[in-house]
């Protein structure tokens, strides 16, 4: 069996209120791992715990096999926030934003290098946004600001992808462009963990489903199916926000 | 007034207050840029505030208030800094605190130091430019060497923390070291405008050069350049216009900064309404979730 690159060990993490309790996950070379869960389930949660972007309250995190604590190899992990983050009122363009995806792989700032300079160029092409290097991410649509940010994250040429809601609220050509994208991350021999709403495009690449309720694991395996309206084609999948959501993560039986 | 202006200019005072302005119009911008990333414009002015009671514990211990002011505002700067990463809605508050506290330690501890009259006050909050000695003009030099080695040299690195903190941890970078020296260079800059524009309104030459950089500009790389481009210009014409009219340095150069960015504002308003007119009615535009004009 292919060494585990992220392992997490009865986590448990609390805000005011336990989010997460007692979780298990081991994500293993080469696999396509999707979490499936309703807002609010600690789907998102878990996978900023695997990251130390949330601290354990119990448990332990293991990357690439080394405890969290002590890892420092950085490079090989690409991470995929929800959003752009708040990035203030300066502008960046695409290229900025994208060539500090190399900020890993160099030690010292300096000037970028030839090697930098092909690596963002390729993560550009890979999800289609060459001719956009020179925009302001603030003039990109909400796909194409996603896009932009699943480039930062190839352009540190990462063995792992970590990725959260990749595909919340984008179009229909950008979430093609995006499975293409991971398609060929895989291809190359890459891992990736990613948190999703729906799989939509995606669906076919995955090759395991973890399915987070209630802060606890509750699937572990083969792809569900989706069940009721989800399974129509063409399907609207928008949940009203709601204090409550439905118990079923698949909706209404 | 011409004649006028070339005499005083060739006084060594004058240049010497030329040169600090300068220095002071070209690292403020480049150090401002962050805070304006963050959305944190105004920290650079509570910074101001802690600064003054740096310059009065100098003032009553009989040493140099530019290296008390550095001490004082950089443990201000990096308790502003351990606030912030709290993210506590508190934290406004304890920030107030924090800078009502240091203005009014600074004119207290003032108060109390030997030979002490409110004009030396007034020069601190103000600026006081016109007396810098060459020394004076060194410890700029110098400290503004530093700042610019970190905000210049350091650009990827503090570009990424400001722009998204999380992936730059998940980047590795020394996240917290970069946050306190970044704290640790806004108290620096902040002392050395406190020569040229005062305590008062450093945040000023920190902050309107990049909002008139970033109404023209695309990248990040662009508007640092242009913001400090635009502060050695708000400088320079700020020192010989308060020269000309015999007004205050730091306020002149300070309205010199504002009068730049109402004009790009202007001069942008136009070029724009011109491009839309060429290119015809919106249709062509992007999406309507591009469409980020006010």
């Amino acid at each position: 069996m292919n060494s585990p690159v992220l392992e997490i060990k009865h986590g448990a993490v609390a805000y005011d209120r336990p989010v997460l309790r007692d979780v298990n996950l081991t994500v293993r070379s080469g696999e396509v791992v999707a979490v499936l869960g309703a807002n609010g389930s600690g789907k998102s949660t878990m996978i900023r715990a695997g990251l130390g972007l949330v601290p354990l309250a119990e448990g332990q995190v293991e990357l690439f096999g080394v405890p969290l604590r002590r890892f420092r190899d950085w490079r090989r992990i690409g991470y995929v926030p929800q959003r752009l983050g708040a990035g203030g009122g300066v502008p960046a363009t695409v290229g900025e934003v994208v060539s500090s995806g190399r900020l890993a792989r160099r030690g010292f700032p300096g000037l970028l290098r030839a090697g930098d300079r092909q690596a963002v160029a390729k993560a550009l092409a890979a999800v289609d946004l060459t001719d956009r290097v020179h925009d302001p991410v603030a003039a990109l649509s909400g796909g194409q600001q996603q896009r932009t940010l699943i480039a930062r994250a190839l352009a540190g040429e990462p063995d792992l992808l970590v990725l959260d809601e990749p595909t919340a609220g984008v179009d229909a050509k950008s979430q093609e462009a995006f499975a293409q994208a991971l398609r060929d991350f895989v291809r190359h021999g890459g891992t990736v963990l990613l948190v999703a709403h729906e799989l939509g495009p995606l669906q076919p690449v995955i090759t395991r489903a973890v399915v987070v309720h209630d802060g606890v694991i509750a699937h572990d395996g083969a792809v569900p199916h989706p069940a009721g309206h989800h399974a129509e084609p063409g399907h609207d999948h928008v949940h009203p926000h709601a204090p409550q959501d439905p118990p079923s993560i698949w909706g209404r039986q | 007034m011409n004649v006028n202006l070339i005499e005083i200019m060739s006084l060594p005072f004058m240049q010497r207050a030329l040169l600090g302005a300068l220095i002071t119009g070209l690292i403020a911008p480049s150090l401002g840029i962050y805070l304006v990333q963050r959305r944190m414009s105004l920290i650079g002015d509570g910074i101001g505030h802690i600064a003054l009671t740096g310059v009065g514990v100098g003032l009553l211990t009989g040493t140099s208030p530019v290296l008390t002011a550095i001490i004082v505002s950089a443990l201000g700067a990096v308790a502003v800094e351990l606030i912030r990463e709290r993210g506590r809605t508190s934290g406004d508050i304890a920030l107030a605190i924090l800078f009502y506290g240091g203005i009014a330690g600074g004119v207290f501890l003032v108060g109390l130091a030997p030979g002490k009259g409110s004009a030396n006050l007034t020069s601190y909050l103000f600026g006081s430019l016109l007396t810098t000695s060459a020394m004076d003009l060194i410890t700029i030099a110098i400290l503004g060497a530093c700042v610019l080695a970190v905000t210049v040299g350091l650009r990827p690195w503090l570009f990424a923390i400001c722009q998204d903190e999380e992936y730059a941890k998940v980047s590795g970078l020394p996240v917290r070291t970069l946050n306190l020296l970044l704290a640790v260079m806004t108290a620096v800059t902040v002392t050395v405008a406190m020569r040229s524009v005062g305590l008062l309104l450093v945040s000023a030459l920190m902050v309107v050069p990049v909002a008139a950089a970033q109404l023209v500009s695309r990248g990040f790389g662009g508007t640092m350049t242009l913001a400090m481009l635009g502060g050695v210009i708000s400088a320079g014409v700020g020192i010989l216009t308060s020269a000309g009219y015999d007004t205050a340095p730091g306020a002149t150069i300070v309205l010199a900064a504002i009068a730049l960015f109402v004009l790009v504002a202007a001069v942008g308003a136009v070029l724009r309404r011109r491009r839309r007119a060429d290119t015809g009615p919106a249709a062509v535009c992007d999406p309507p979730e591009c469409v980020l004009d006010s």
